[in-house]
């Protein structure tokens, strides 16, 4: 992404409207970023690296592991899921109705998360979930299968729920733009469907495929009511950890809370950077 | 300061006693001084924070307040936590909205007190509460205490656990759960050191509680879910280790519903733990304020508390001095395991967290 201003052009409506939100990004992203550095590296007599350094103690590598684990895994499977489902509801037999409805669903889907997600799915794939002992009745015990909500994989299936319509909602548009004269040239030419995809549609599709994995990520990565309602902590998180330090019952140490964020952000950078190396080979494609 | 409250309750009790000359009593019972109360009203308002309606009567405390003096009591963010309290006292700076005062756990009020977020005052009925709850200089006083218990659904848990080990059988398979977790849940905090009492553990040794819910767990017992009032009145978090208090206001408030069973424990020290008041240096209505502190620390508002199932800090003060009406008295559990209960101190506290970061999610799986 990039904005390029031709001098002289509408400067004063650019300026109208870029500016109130390059102040917005300065107050609310900026400022916020820098306070939290500070924070991170003081003390009570000045500088100090004592709670960056923190960072390497064992329990919060393994928070960290977690959260990257975590993260990565539900944005594949939201990308893999939504992708596929918002395919299918684009194609041209798919009845009108279907496809409003799935998109109003995802709209409200997307946004359902936190404390009264994390309940439903107790109420219903929990140890004593109505699911969970309606299978268990006819023989099915999924808890002595091996399977947990509390554990990462459930925490996976329950960000799903969250994951695979924001997808669909991100990723409709991008499909749309497939057109269809290029398949219709593609096969004329001989190529099969999957020939199609592995030479025009995915390489197409493929920067906003990544765009819409790092859109999942962050969105898994920070995602803190659900697992915290889900887990009592025992699966270490990131944003658990820091809610601990920061808002808790217990401890009290902003300073940890700020460096743990900060780590956060070190990963958030590190995921855009190799998404924008990656944007730009694919965009060599894209622009020639 | 360091070692706050480490004396067992049986102390506490004999403190308080000591504390206690017979003619300290009749100031429980005076009213607070019309010079303050006028001052108060001329104010009009006070603002609290992070006091939900239905914890410790709190509800009941606030409306009670407004009634007899006329103020109006604006309550910010009832489900606060004591991080949130402080965090506020510190953004709201000399604002009108900032909270006049706070009610959050000891570690909370050591960090504030040495922050210099709090004005010290001392309630007319200061001597009467016991000296491990309170700091010396007034900074901070502990308002009421509850101790760890388990709340039982019994529309689906037929079961009774009377004591920790009963927690461990068959018939409670899925249903043992939480308040969140102990590293920021203060209820499921102290479940650990609870558990860690009952099973060869101490207050400087916490281990041994982290290793009983690393047990349950591994039998499929334990239920990582945080449970909430409405996921013990559901029954979707049968068997909840919390306070008291809530478990008992839970089950009045569940009457006619869902039948809700307390239990204290039983063969195992009662652990519990008690919150602090303190006046904001910055609080916008200070004489509100102290007002509002001579209210909660006069027998009727120390009786507010018991009505919601919390026992007051003047509790047996006012036990010894007859000021507890029977008809209250009997809807209480047993008063044995209040006078055996004990207290964990600011550097046991500091090391059970340190133990429960390093253990808890290494030991306990799902």
């Amino acid at each position: 992404m990039s904005f390029r201003f031709k001098a002289g052009e509408g400067g004063g409506l650019t300026l109208a409207f870029v500016g109130p939100l390059v102040v917005y990004v300065i107050a609310f992203l900026v400022l916020p970023t820098l306070m939290l550095l500070a924070e991170a590296f003081s003390g009570k007599h000045g500088l100090t690296l004592k709670y960056v350094a923190a960072l390497g103690q064992g329990q919060t590598v393994v928070a960290f592991r977690n959260s990257l684990v975590l993260s990565a895994l539900a944005a594949l499977v939201g990308v893999i899921a939504g992708g596929i489902a918002a395919y299918l509801v684009l194609r041209p037999g798919m009845p009108r109705g279907v496809r409003s409805l799935v998109t109003s669903f995802s709209a409200v889907a997307a946004n359902f998360a936190g404390v009264p997600l994390a309940f439903a799915f107790i109420a219903t794939l929990g140890s004593l979930g109505i699911i969970t002992v309606w299978l268990k009745s006819v023989g099915v015990d999924l808890y002595g299968m091996g399977f947990s909500l509390y554990s990462l994989p459930g925490l996976v299936l329950v960000y799903a729920y969250f994951q695979i319509p924001l997808m669909i909602i991100v990723f409709t548009p991008a499909l749309e733009a497939l057109r269809r004269e290029w398949r219709e040239a593609a096969e004329n030419l001989g190529a099969s469907a999957f020939d199609y995809w592995r030479h025009v549609g995915l390489p197409i599709l493929l920067p906003s495929l990544l765009s819409a994995f790092i859109l999942l990520f962050g969105n898994a990565f920070s995602a803190y009511a659900t697992p915290y309602a889900l887990t009592s902590g025992i699966v270490a998180l990131v944003p658990v950890e820091i809610s601990n330090v920061l808002s808790g019952n217990v401890m009290i140490s902003q300073q940890t809370g700020a460096a743990l964020a900060l780590g956060m952000i070190v990963v958030m950078v590190a995921v855009m950077g190799v998404y924008a190396l990656a944007a730009r080979r694919i965009g060599r494609w894209g622009r020639r | 300061m360091a070692d706050l409250i480490s004396s067992p309750r049986r102390t506490f009790l004999k403190l308080a006693g000591a504390g206690l000359g017979a003619g300290l009593l009749p100031a429980a019972g005076r009213a607070a001084s019309p010079a303050l109360v006028s001052a108060a009203k001329h104010e009009g308002q006070l603002n609290t924070i992070a006091l939900p309606p239905d914890w410790a009567n709190y509800g009941e405390i606030i409306a009670t307040f407004q009634k007899k003096y006329g103020i109006t009591i604006h309550n910010a963010a009832p489900d606060d936590s004591s991080a949130q309290e402080l965090q506020s006292i510190r953004s709201l700076k000399h604002q009108s909205r900032g909270p006049d005062v706070v009610d959050v756990g000891p570690a909370f009020a050591l960090n504030g007190a040495q922050e210099g977020l709090f004005r010290p005052y001392k309630v007319a009925t200061w001597d009467s509460i016991p000296a491990s709850m309170k700091d010396p200089n007034g900074l901070w006083y502990g308002d009421y205490f509850g101790l760890v218990s388990f709340g039982i659904n019994r529309s689906v848990s037929k079961a009774v656990p009377h004591d920790w080990a009963d927690l461990k059988k068959p018939e409670f398979k899925g249903m043992v759960a939480l308040n969140g977790s102990p590293l920021g849940a203060g209820a499921a905090f102290a479940a650990v050191v609870a558990a860690a009492l009952a099973n060869g553990g101490s207050l400087d040794n916490i281990m041994p509680g982290i290793e009983f819910f690393a047990d349950l767990a591994k039998r499929g017992n334990f239920n990582p879910s945080a449970a909430t009032a409405a996921s013990l009145v559901s029954g979707q978090t049968p068997v909840v280790i919390n306070w008291d208090y809530l478990n008992l206001a839970q089950a009045k408030k569940a009457k006619g519903m869902t039948p809700i069973d307390t239990v204290i424990p039983e063969g195992a020290t009662p652990y519990g733990a008690f919150y602090c008041q303190a006046i904001s240096k910055f609080a916008p209505h200070p004489k509100a304020a102290e007002l509002w502190q001579e209210f909660i620390y006069s027998d009727e508002g120390q009786l507010l508390y018991l009505k919601g199932f919390a026992h007051p800090a003047r509790f047996s003060a006012m036990a010894k001095a007859g000021a507890i009406p029977k008809s209250l008295m009997a809807e209480l559990p047993p008063a044995k395991p209040y006078g055996e209960a004990v207290f964990a101190n600011d550097a046991q506290t500091k090391k059970a967290q340190q133990l429960l970061a390093a253990n808890w999610t290494k030991l306990v799986k799902a």
